[in-house]
């Protein structure tokens, strides 16, 4: 029998451990990954020529990142690593890939794990337009790949652990942080502490990065509401303005925001392979279905990582390592099946640690619904909350799709990464509906813009 | 405007490249990503084609399109994405109405 052709998408945690598990049965499978080089987003790798160590870029974690990152390369010769290469579109049995932003290829499949991650998950707030506000993740990433802060002084404004986890990484690298400012209240974080405690190295790690950031006296305030990021539309941003928990309005100075609100999956490969999604509850966002090894509905597909279930680092690697056994016993190739139990039962404990998350650190779905009408929601689009009001009052729209049909919202470049969540609030509030029956922004081809060349020559292939 | 946005923190000891921003000529390092290049000397990346606003990018890991900057022949590139070369031109002003349909 030949070997199954498999295709792992993303060289992150997730993927990484997938394609191990498919190199030590035997396989050579394909890894297509969007990034220069492995590591994915939380073990980003600096460009050659930086001489940061590992405990400087990823301090607890180093180990973790340096054993990914030897993996990978011991992996190198038995791959087709396919780098700086984006899977934009997904038909029956074949992935269509863009390398260099011009080569193409349409690659056949057996099996394909998807391992696309996350990205920042936003909530719009007046002024985040202006330029120097940036995701969370992003204020990250500037850091960990090119050793720069986003501004002079920076407010991280938010909620999530990314929040303390960030600021904590610019003060230790001698940036200035003017605040850290989280919508969740102590007492949600208090009432999460029996969940959390599943795992009690992340929870410890957690509270001892709130407590550096305390004793270095940055501004630290819990239970806020953001009013908005002041500024002007030449110079980009000049400060925020938020309530706290007792409703008294506070402002803070600064260059440069990083917003963020925990993470959302990236879903649109699962969405083109037509894979069945689910509304998950505690997190208020649609999720593509698997079952406790990572198959989705659709034959051959399979999901890990947080593009699947926002689990982290750690949970991303098991995940990874599961799907591709679950791949590789449904191809009847079995792998180390004797460690899927295990693998499953690490998994049940990391989920159990997310429910927590969302209990102490929750999505606030009530400030989009009281977004003032001026406020942008759409940054690609300019859509304003006002826009989107009436789109649902006076042109009946009541579902996501129709929404961004008859307004534009989530139709620009990002396609609703973005706005996606917090639209769905706003027409879920406009329309009085609950936020599952205003559904979500479908995923569609090419998930990233490309030039109308990139899709004609692939279609001349064919 | 021009007061630069990022800051460096560290990592400055590489070897100096020259770009030219928006006809000007400007500093960066080798191994910076163009946003990076272009952000240590100005505050801006380009405009909204929907409001009246500047623009400096928002993601950074190649998911928003915020930071579409064009060379002088008018490809599109995206900043935070694309490694700096010694050399590089870039205009970040509002041109791209006044361009023809880019293939």
């Amino acid at each position: 029998m030949a070997d199954p052709r498999v295709i792992v998408v993303g060289a992150g945690p997730a993927g990484v451990r997938a394609a191990q598990a498919l190199v030590e049965a035997g396989l050579r499978p394909t890894v297509v990954d969007e990034g220069r080089r492995d590591g994915g987003q939380i073990y980003r790798r600096q460009p050659e020529g930086f001489a940061r160590s590992y405990p400087q870029l990823y301090g607890t974690e180093a180990q973790k990142a340096k054993d990914l990152h030897d993996s990978f390369e011991a992996l190198r010769p038995h791959i087709d690593y396919r780098p700086e290469t984006l899977a934009w579109n997904l038909t029956a049995g074949q992935l269509h890939v863009v390398a260099g932003g011009e080569r193409t290829a349409v690659l056949p499949y057996d099996s394909l794990i998807v391992c696309s991650g996350a990205t920042d998950r936003l909530l719009p707030v007046e002024g985040w337009h202006y330029a120097g506000c940036y995701s969370l993740g992003a204020a990250q990433i500037a850091l960990k790949s090119q050793a720069c802060s986003i501004g002079k002084r920076v407010v991280f404004m938010g909620t999530g652990p990314l929040l303390y986890l960030v600021a904590s990484q610019y003060l230790k690298a001698g940036a200035q942080v003017a605040a850290v400012l989280d919508t969740s209240s102590l007492s949600t974080r208090i009432r999460a502490l029996p969940a959390l405690a599943a795992r009690p190295a992340l929870l410890w790690n957690g509270l001892k990065l709130v407590a550096m950031l305390r004793s270095a006296g940055v501004r630290l305030m819990a239970g806020i509401s953001p009013v908005a990021v002041t500024g002007d539309d030449e110079r980009g941003v000049s400060g925020v303005r938020l309530r706290d928990a007792q409703g008294r309005e506070h402002s803070f100075e600064c260059d440069a925001v990083g917003l963020g609100y925990h993470l959302r999956s990236e879903g649109q490969l699962a969405d083109l392979a037509k894979c069945h999604f689910d509304f998950d509850e505690p997190s208020r966002q649609w999720l593509p279905r698997i079952d406790e090894d990572g198959r989705s509905s659709a034959p051959g597909v399979y999901l890990a990582g947080d593009g699947a279930r926002i689990l982290g680092a750690d949970g991303a690697e098991a995940a990874g390592r599961l799907a591709a056994l679950a791949a590789l016993k449904d191809a009847g190739r079995p792998h180390a099946v004797v460690e899927m139990p295990q693998l499953r039962k690490r998994l049940a404990t990391m989920d159990k640690f997310r429910r927590g998350l969302l209990q102490a650190f929750p999505w606030p779905h009530q400030l989009a619904s009281q977004l003032p009408d001026r406020a942008i929601v759409c940054r690609c689009e300019g859509v304003s909350a006002g826009d989107l009001r009436a789109t649902v009052r006076d042109l009946g729209a009541q579902e996501m799709n129709r929404a961004k049909a008859l307004c534009r919202v989530g139709m620009g470049r990002c396609q609703g990464r973005y706005c996606g969540h917090a639209a769905a609030e706003l027409v879920a509030d406009a329309a009085v509906l609950p936020i599952e029956r205003v559904g979500r922004l479908r995923g569609q081809g090419p998930v990233k813009p490309l030039p109308m060349s990139v899709p004609l020559a692939v279609e001349e292939q064919a | 405007m021009n007061v630069p946005r990022f800051v460096r923190l560290a990592e400055q000891g590489r070897a100096p490249i020259r770009v030219t921003i928006d006809g000007r000529e400007a500093h960066a390092l080798e191994g910076d990503t163009l946003m990076v290049a272009l952000l240590s000397n100005t505050g801006q990346l380009r405009h909204s084609e929907f409001g009246p606003e500047v623009r400096s990018g928002f993601c950074l890991m190649g998911a928003c399109q915020d930071c579409w900057v064009r060379d002088e022949q008018g490809n599109r590139m995206r900043a935070c994405t694309t490694t700096a070369r010694d050399g590089m031109a870039v205009r970040t002003t509002k041109e791209e109405a006044t361009w023809p349909t880019l293939a």
